[in-house]
């Protein structure tokens, strides 16, 4: 029953890839940008906090104190400049340019740091020990606490978004931005706000991972990305609970597969992804009114 | 354009000769209009008249190919639409437009986000149109027609703007709804707010106006207070018939310097400058006695 | 006289309507003339000249294919290195069994149409950006799956295990012949393919697809159609790329970076021109070969300048070009002629000058 451990574990890391995904699904509900970029943003993230971390020593734990706060400037920054200039030209220029992005970030990482893999490791002994139920199944706290922080990241964002004021301008201009701007809303410096949303969630996912496991400049497309984008279809785009369960049906698949053959994981994963674009595009919790 | 005629001292909102294109289209074609505090001013016009497109520049979502919006003095027309909203200009838009996935509550606090001081507030709104407390917590999606027009009413004025623009109440409304809603415009002016709006419905726009104007093809073929013209003279505007029906009608009865057509051109003037003039040159070559002098001004 | 009908007498008249200006005829003799003198090419260059022009017959067929998908279907596909690596996988399992590489080419091709229809159904009902990431999802599910097989090389790839006996200048040579075959019949259906009905429905979609299909242009068809060349256009550059390199390798050919080239190149030379991908394959070349001893700054220089560029100027580099000399080389759309010019002028109003 060995297996039983891997659908757990399977599950838990559906946590990581629900934080991964809300981003995502964050920018391209309020403001249909499919951002091609947005797995590199995570590397980013992860190499940010490993400088962090090698000038100010401060344990592997905290570095999101500096780089959560960094990477959601740089996104506010990004979408007010490069963003919004495609969005004013077209959905096809921000593919492109997003995905411009993403090559000459990776390519830039490629030349700036060397194509090795890096880890953040842990720091702490505890996190790095496992507990136990049973006789079969052992689960690193790690794992417990990445998923216990997705959750807690998606009650937050659930939270602002329904409740604050800012979360309903952000609602109401993912509904229609010149009815808002007829409300005074800037819808520009709400955009601003939702990727600067989207990059701290994404760099504190990187920086789980990096915990996790290890990451080099091509990790974010060759991993991320595509992870991030198959729990955001599974789940269902507008739903911040679906983004959790598409997440977790991604990791359970993935474990699935590598019960299979272990070198079956990762096409597990993106079976289960494809079948869902083709069976139920609108995924597994669909919502009405969002886009 | 400041010539003495009762309405008071200065327009609050003003358009000067606007031009307005879509993309090769041209919607409005030198435009004029002043409208006065406290004043009802409404549009007329058949479908694609450029009406909406008047009123969606003047909010500022469109930008005019030429021409000037100035409103309360300053001039407008380079603003965005966010902050000509935040100075005291609300639009109630075409088709409603809520957001559709909040709450009606949601959408008045919207609305109220970034309001200026003034009598209305989110409570008032609800002594407005009595069933709206009850069912505010209801996605605005699910209501029906007439109550989402009460919805946005209701947002624009919670922004507590001096002028409120209200684009085709009427469209797609039943017409005792659309009454009903255009009952309520007395106790909306009833604390200061100027009115400028936009209907398909005449005889709706002509009980509620103090003044009006009709277009036709993005030009004006009249323009005066209800009081002084004929039912025919509007017929005749509206779709655009014979010479008899289109006569322009200003304050003390003086005639206007820009003719009937909103041009004024004489049909020498009218050179090979594309197409868009050619199927005119023949109207106006039956009624060259009607007009004189130049265009502008 | 009614309005409508004098209007409609004067505008048969004096309006002509042509498919191309004057010029087309001496670029057809000068296309012709490119041509030949590039098949001479071996005959005077040295070997390695030979396979950096081989180099760029790939990037300029795939990058055809990639304007055809995105600047004229609309379908932004971040997937199509999925054709590039099966083309190249189907010259080797041929070659396995002992077919000549040269002859597995065009079979390479046509087994990537036939490939391309099952993963048009999987993606033809997303929007764009779901649609892009399905097509990179397909890409990678391609590749993964690929890899289990260990006849064909397994995740480490193979050498093709019969290769012509040949001089290796001769064999560069015939490489190259073929290369530039793939490449002007790349460009040619391309050109041929929008010249007709295909363009027509293309730019129709392209202004307003709802209207499009009332007016009984059928839609999905053309889609599937441009899906189903761009995928025997990319698959005949994969073949070709196994051809050059000898070796195919799974993460090589499947990678991403191909399609990251094809559509800098397109976006840099001009997004829906037809002239555009050889512009873009020019400056792709130019950049490519002077950094190349700095690795990846190539990309990273042209990631940026891609990005500044469908930004700032939409239709690319050869866009401005169009835009002020009014230069089509290849005339798929229609010129309108104003009453009273005599042939040598355009409606669109220019300062002074003729233009022949």
């Amino acid at each position: 029953m060995a297996w039983v451990n891997d659908i757990i574990q399977g599950i838990l890391i559906g946590g990581l890839y629900a934080l991964f995904a809300c981003g995502l699904s964050l920018m391209f509900g309020v403001m249909k940008v499919v951002n091609l970029a947005h797995g590199d943003l995570a590397i980013i993230g992860g190499y940010i906090a490993v400088g962090v971390i090698a000038v100010t020593h401060i344990p592997v734990l905290w570095s999101f104190v500096i780089v959560v706060p960094l990477m959601a400037l740089l996104g506010y920054v990004l979408q007010r400049t490069v963003i919004q200039a495609s969005l004013d030209r077209s959905i096809l220029t921000t593919l492109l340019v997003t995905f411009g992005l993403s090559v000459v970030i990776e390519n830039g990482l490629l030349e700036f740091v060397n194509a090795d893999s890096h880890s953040l490791g842990v720091g702490n002994a505890i996190i790095t020990s496992s507990f136990s139920i049973g006789s079969q199944i052992t689960i690193p706290y790690l794992l417990l606490l990445i998923f216990a922080v997705a959750v807690v990241v998606l009650l937050g964002l659930q939270y602002f978004l329904s409740l604050s004021r800012y979360g309903r301008l952000i609602r109401a201009v993912a509904d229609d931005k010149e009815a808002a701007q007829l409300s005074g809303v800037d819808y520009r410096h709400v955009f601003g706000i939702a990727a600067a949303i989207a990059f701290g969630t994404v760099a504190l996912a990187g920086i789980a991972y990096g915990m996790y496991s290890q990451f080099s400049p091509t990790t974010g497309t060759d991993t991320i990305l595509l992870f991030a984008f198959a729990a955001v279809v599974i789940g269902g785009l507008g739903s911040l609970w679906g983004t959790l369960l598409g997440g977790v049906v991604l990791g359970v698949a993935q474990a699935i597969g590598a019960q299979i053959n272990s070198s079956d994981q990762l096409l597990a994963g993106y079976i289960v992804f494809l079948a869902i674009l083709v069976f139920r595009p609108q995924g597994l919790v669909a919502r009405g009114a969002q886009s | 354009m400041s010539e003495p005629n009762g309405r008071g001292d200065r327009a609050l909102l003003e358009v000067r000769d606007l031009t307005v294109h879509h993309g090769q289209l041209r919607a409005l074609d030198h435009v004029s209009l002043q409208v006065y505090p406290g004043e009802v001013y409404a549009i007329i016009g058949a479908n694609g008249a450029g009406k909406s497109t008047l009123l969606r520049t003047i909010a500022g979502l469109h930008h005019p190919t030429e021409g000037s919006i100035v409103y309360d003095g300053k001039d407008m027309t380079r603003v965005r639409p966010e902050r000509r909203a935040t100075g005291g200009i609300a639009m109630v838009p075409e088709g409603r437009r809520l957001f559709g996935s909040l709450t009606v509550e949601e959408n008045l606090q919207v609305g109220a986000t970034y309001a200026r001081k003034g009598p209305w507030t989110i409570e008032r709104v609800y002594e407005l149109f009595g069933w709206m407390r009850e069912r505010r917590n209801q996605r605005t999606a699910q209501l029906s027609g007439g109550e989402q027009q009460s919805v946005a009413i209701g947002r624009a004025l919670v922004a507590n703007p001096r002028v409120l623009l209200l684009d085709e109440l009427s469209l797609g409304l039943a017409p005792v709804v659309v009454q009903r809603i255009y009952a309520m415009l007395p106790q909306i002016l009833a604390a200061g707010l100027t009115v400028l709006l936009v209907e398909q419905d005449v005889s709706q726009a002509l009980r509620v106006a103090t003044h009006l104007q009709c277009l036709l093809e993005g030009r004006t073929t009249l323009e005066g207070r209800p009081s002084d013209v004929t039912p025919a003279q509007v017929e005749a505007a509206y779709f655009g018939l014979g010479p008899e029906g289109a006569k322009s009608v200003r304050e003390g009865g003086q005639p206007s310097p820009r003719g009937v057509w909103g041009d004024g051109q004489s049909p020498q003037e009218q050179g090979g400058s594309g197409g868009d003039r050619s199927p005119r040159e023949s109207r106006d070559s039956l009624w060259r006695g009607s007009t004189t002098s130049s265009r502008g001004s | 006289m009614s309005v409508a009908t004098e209007t409609a007498a004067r505008s048969a008249e004096n309006y002509r309507v042509t498919r191309s200006r004057r010029n087309v005829a001496w670029t057809g003799l000068g296309a012709l003339v490119v041509v030949v003198v590039l098949a001479l090419f071996p005959y005077v260059a040295g070997p390695g000249t030979d396979t950096i022009m081989v180099q760029a017959f790939i990037i300029l067929t795939l990058a055809s294919m990639w304007n055809l998908l995105a600047g004229y279907a609309g379908l932004v596909s971040v997937g199509q290195q999925a054709f590039v690596g099966l083309g190249a996988y189907f010259v080797l399992i041929l070659n396995v069994h002992s077919i000549s590489m040269f002859s597995a080419l065009p079979v390479a091709a046509a087994g990537c149409g036939v490939a391309a229809l099952p993963m048009w159904w999987l993606v033809s009902r997303l929007r764009s950006g779901y649609f892009a990431i399905a097509t990179w999802v397909l890409a990678t599910t391609v590749l993964l799956i690929i890899e289990k097989f260990p006849s064909i090389g397994g995740g480490t790839g193979m050498s093709l295990p019969h290769t012509p006996n040949l001089d290796s200048a001769v064999l560069e040579a015939y490489t190259y012949w073929i290369g530039l075959a793939v490449t002007v019949l790349a460009l040619l259906a391309v050109y041929l393919l929008l010249r007709g009905r295909l363009g027509l429905v293309l730019t129709a979609i392209r202004d307003d697809e709802v209207a499009a299909r009332s007016s009984g242009a059928r839609t999905g068809l053309a889609r599937m159609l441009v899906f189903v060349v761009a995928g025997i256009g990319c698959g005949a550059a994969g073949a070709l790329l196994a051809i050059s390199q000898l070796i195919v390798q799974p993460t090589a050919v499947f990678s991403v970076q191909w399609t990251a080239e094809m559509a800098f190149a397109v976006i840099i030379g001009g997004l829906g021109t037809i002239e555009g991908p050889i512009l873009g394959t020019i400056v792709y070349m130019i950049l490519q070969q002077t950094l190349a001893s700095y690795n990846a700054w190539y990309l990273i220089i042209l990631g940026l300048v891609a990005m500044v560029i469908a930004i700032f100027a939409r239709r690319g580099l050869w866009g401005l070009v169009d835009d002020h000399l009014h230069v089509r080389l290849f005339p798929v759309g229609y010129w309108l002629w104003a009453p009273g010019s005599n042939g040598r002028r355009g409606v669109i109003p220019r300062r002074g000058g003729r233009h022949s």
